[in-house]
């Protein structure tokens, strides 16, 4: 006599699928890990003391920020968008020597950028938003891409060639200097 | 009346058979997608908006830091924290933190770790300043200000 097969009802499976649905749907957070990149300078302390450099004042191209989160581009006070301080950061970086006021070679051009410890952190990455936007734009000029693809083939291990023959001959100098301790 | 007792000759029934295959699909779908965040985050995070994002490649180095204000301000106050696993630290704290992280990753990567920095838009730029210069003794000089994606400056 044959035995009766046992059946598992599955009328529910759907019911308990939606359940762990529902769970990993609500416990689901999508991993924001982009941002700004930088490399900071070695430490205070291993920084050679009596070598003074000089730096001629035409190849610094000055940003300071006060604690109202108020801008001085080049000692003036500026109140422009942030897209017009990247083109004056880029025409700085590419003068080539040709406006004596401005940078004598890309090599030689230092954007320095000084906060105030009352600055807010969204401003400060603002500007530091648009001082590598101009780098960026530069680098993706060279090798005829928009930004957006450049920045991926700068991520990218395999592409190393591309991303070197584009910074070639343009360093990214961007200086942080500590930030002043005086509001205002 | 009659009008309305018609019924159409037409089968209406949506076939049901397949959707547990559906759910279960989208099912694996976010449970390979899921993390398990560790750390409950005990400080504002509204982070800044940014245009050139890059993205973090290893995440095996990546090491979070959050700073911003206290969520529970009448036990902690208002001065922005650092925040990390589940701790404030102070920032004379933060070349014992970076030890401890980097004594997690094997020899010869150590000096590639990554920090990534999660700070409120409002946090002042001073704390952070503090911070920067203990990651430079703690030689944990690749950092990342987390930012959110905005299309034009």
């Amino acid at each position: 006599m044959p035995r009766p097969v046992p059946d598992i009802p599955n009328a529910s499976m759907a019911d308990i699928a939606f359940l762990l649905l529902t769970f990993f749907l609500v416990t689901t957070t999508v991993a924001n890990d982009k941002g700004l990149t930088l490399q900071l300078p070695p430490p205070p302390e291993a920084m050679p003391k009596d070598v003074e450099i000089k730096i001629q004042e035409r190849n610094l191209f000055k940003i300071q920020i006060n604690s109202f989160d108020a801008l001085l581009v080049e000692g003036e006070p500026y109140t422009g968008s942030m897209r017009e301080l990247t083109d004056k950061i880029k025409t700085f970086v590419l003068n080539n020597g040709v406006d004596t006021e401005s940078s004598d070679s890309p090599e030689k051009a230092i954007v320095s950028f000084k906060a105030d410890r009352g600055t807010t952190h969204k401003k400060f990455i603002e500007v530091l938003d648009a001082a590598q936007r101009a780098y960026y734009e530069i680098y993706a000029e060279k090798l005829g891409v928009t930004v957006d693809q450049w920045r991926d083939i700068a991520s990218d291990p395999e592409r190393k060639a591309d991303y070197n023959k584009s910074r070639e001959g343009v360093p990214m100098q961007i200086s942080i200097a500590e930030p002043t301790k005086v509001g205002g | 009346m009659s009008k309305f007792k018609k019924k159409a000759n037409v089968k209406q029934e949506i076939p049901t058979s397949s959707m547990p295959d559906v759910v279960f699909m989208l099912l694996f779908f976010f449970m390979v997608t899921t993390q398990m965040r560790d750390t409950s985050i005990m400080v504002k995070q509204k982070l800044p908006q940014a245009t050139q994002l890059r993205k973090l490649m290893r995440k095996s180095l990546v090491t979070y830091m959050y700073i911003g204000e206290p969520s529970k301000t009448d036990q902690f106050g208002k001065e922005p924290k650092i925040q990390v696993n589940d701790v404030f630290i102070e920032p004379k704290d933060v070349i014992q933190w970076v030890n401890t992280e980097k004594a997690k990753l094997d020899e010869f990567e150590r000096d590639q770790i990554t920090i990534s920095m999660k700070i409120d838009s409002e946090a002042k730029r001073g704390i952070i300043a503090d911070v920067e210069t203990e990651l430079r003794r703690a030689n944990a000089r690749i950092i990342n200000y987390s930012a959110g994606f905005k299309k034009e400056i």
